[in-house]
């Protein structure tokens, strides 16, 4: 038997398959069922062609929901990314000398803990008669600040989205970092020579060579804005009036709860659209970015 | 040198004040899993009078123990796999000389793209005809095909770099393909594979849109689903709620503690949320 001529279907077909049956073929029926009314007892289909994606772009609670992902990637993208990016660069100019890792290690550990604890966790904190945010309002004399902050209209989405920035601005502050510590000390030590301030040293050196990381992580944090279902069902299941809709907690909502399988198809489809085009977005950036 | 220092002491006070609004809600968390309810209901930010370990008890008893069950089985159960296929599949594809090869790299990465939530009614379909809904497969096979294209992507670049004179050494040695495999290339990738494996169980760990609507079963359900379940189940026993999210959140604590660095360096590589 000679190298390089063997056969390696073997070690090839079993993943293609998995991800060919349950992944791609899933998505293509997905695409196919949007065209249909359908419900989950029956196998019966009707044929409504593109009439559910008409429904869709005339429906409240799609553009709410999708107002809110938006609000929720535009956020999360300004505090996590951009605040992430300078406690890193904080964190690596040794400026707080020898608690750097303490700090490092403890705005981490949101980040470990599952989606479902922390969600539940500030389920209580934001309740509005024993939760710990009222509590702490009240006990330093700011009480005119305390709201029912999952039950009111205006405000119960940013409460959510509070709690997300609570949870992944270390996360993203540790990729970055990450980043930091592959650039080269010399482009540092030269700056300094150069006589380049703290500002300008990130200003200069450390923002241009870790552009790629900010810009994956600004992708995935917009990407998974549109992800987004976990933190709304467990806090507000949507509520109160729909206020904190969110694509996913709206297509869940219509396939599982409203029994309506083929409009929730034709939501599915839009966000498929929308973090699919992210996501190459990403790849083409990534490529230019290198060349 | 004067103002280096107030510098920072402005940013030492910063980061105390961050570190602060991380701490302080997780010890407000843990010191009212340790109260009876009326001392929760009369004020949250005392400590309690006499710490109630029941609390704990009584949660892993009402259920989390059951969840806990469910989540490691499965976690275990995908975390083998995806890397096992992944492995084999980034192997095959770096070793191979077909000239599919590259087409079939591009598909698996496109599953990369594919949005979850995307596939949810249609697999809840597929689940039911195969007789999978409200079994632990209907979760243990999504979560492998959903992981893999990750686990195929990371692998890959790791191989293309691997000698192959030592995989010609051991062929010389008369070990076949797929030995050569198991007790040469894979021991020397354990690097990537632990990765790869510390990924999967972040995902596993916390996925909830696919274990809310593919398992009906308390019997069957994972932490994540059980623990929401908690929020209506004890909906007056806050205490042993706040003590099941303290429970729940220790694993992944533990495994951060154990292997900090690879970590790190997993999520690194990975670079993707949820």
């Amino acid at each position: 038997m000679k190298f390089g001529k063997k056969n390696y279907w073997l070690y090839i077909l079993p993943a293609i398959l998995l991800i060919g049956m349950f992944v791609y073929v899933p998505i293509l029926q997905n695409f196919y069922f949007s065209l249909f009314k359908m419900n989950s007892y029956t196998d019966e289909k009707i044929f409504v062609g593109l009439s559910h994606y008409v429904r869709i772009f005339k429906d409240d609670v799609f553009y709410t929901s999708l107002k809110n992902n938006i609000t929720y990637a535009l956020i999360s993208v300004i505090c996590q990314v951009g605040l992430g990016t300078m406690l890193a660069i904080i964190l690596e100019s040794k400026l707080t000398g020898r608690l750097r890792n303490f700090y490092r290690n403890v705005l981490f550990i949101p980040s470990l803990i599952s989606v479902t604890a922390v969600a539940l966790l500030w389920y209580f904190i934001y309740n509005p008669n024993v939760g710990m945010l009222n509590a702490v309002l009240t006990k330093i004399g700011l009480e005119n600040l305390t709201h029912a902050w999952l039950a009111e209209p205006d405000i119960a989405i940013y409460s959510v989205i509070a709690m997300s920035q609570w949870q992944y601005t270390g996360y993203i502050m540790i990729l970055i970092l990450v980043a930091i510590q592959k650039i080269p000390s010399e482009l540092f030590e030269a700056a300094e020579i150069d006589g380049a301030n703290v500002i300008q040293k990130a200003l200069f050196v450390t923002i241009p060579n870790i552009k790629e990381m900010l810009l994956v992580t600004s992708v995935i944090t917009v990407i998974g804005a549109f992800k987004l279902f976990t933190e709304i069902y467990v806090m507000t299941m949507g509520g109160p009036y729909n206020t904190t809709q969110v694509l996913g907690t709206y297509l869940y909502q219509s396939a599982f709860m409203f029994d309506e399988m083929g409009y929730a198809s034709a939501i599915a489809v839009i966000i498929f659209a929308i973090t699919f085009s992210a996501s190459i977005f990403q790849i083409r950036m990534a490529k230019s970015g290198k060349g | 040198m004067k103002k280096n220092m107030t510098a920072k002491i402005l940013i030492n006070l910063f980061f105390l004040v961050l570190v602060a609004m991380i701490i302080y809600p997780m010890f407000w968390l843990v010191l009212n899993s340790l109260k009876t309810n009326s001392e929760l209901y009369d004020n949250s930010l005392a400590f309690p009078i006499k710490a109630m370990w029941g609390n704990y008890k009584r949660a892993w008893d009402v259920g989390l123990s059951t969840y806990f069950f469910n989540s490691i089985l499965i976690s275990s159960i995908t975390i083998a796999a995806t890397v096992f296929l992944g492995a084999a599949c980034a192997y095959g594809l770096v070793r191979s000389k077909s000239k599919y090869k590259d087409i079939i790299f591009f598909m698996i990465l496109g599953g990369l793209l594919l949005s979850p939530q995307v596939a949810l009614i249609s697999l809840y379909k597929l689940l039911a005809a195969f007789h999978m809904y409200n079994t632990r497969w209907a979760l243990i096979i999504p979560y492998i095909a959903f992981r893999l294209p990750f686990a195929v992507f990371l692998m890959r670049s790791y191989f293309l770099s691997f000698p192959i004179e030592l995989e010609e050494a051991a062929y010389i040695d008369g070990y076949s393909t797929f030995q050569t495999f198991i007790k040469i290339v894979l021991p020397i990738s354990r690097p990537i594979l632990s990765a790869t494996a510390i990924m999967t169980a972040i995902f596993v760990w916390n996925e909830f849109l696919f274990a809310l609507v593919f398992i009906e079963d308390k019997a069957k359900m994972t932490v994540p689903i059980g623990l929401s379940n908690f929020k209506d189940a004890l909906a007056t026993d806050w205490t042993v709620l706040l003590a099941g999210i303290v429970i729940s959140s220790i694993p992944m604590l533990i495994l951060y503690l154990l292997m900090q660095k690879n970590f790190i360096k997993a999520l690194a590589a990975g670079s993707v949320k949820g």
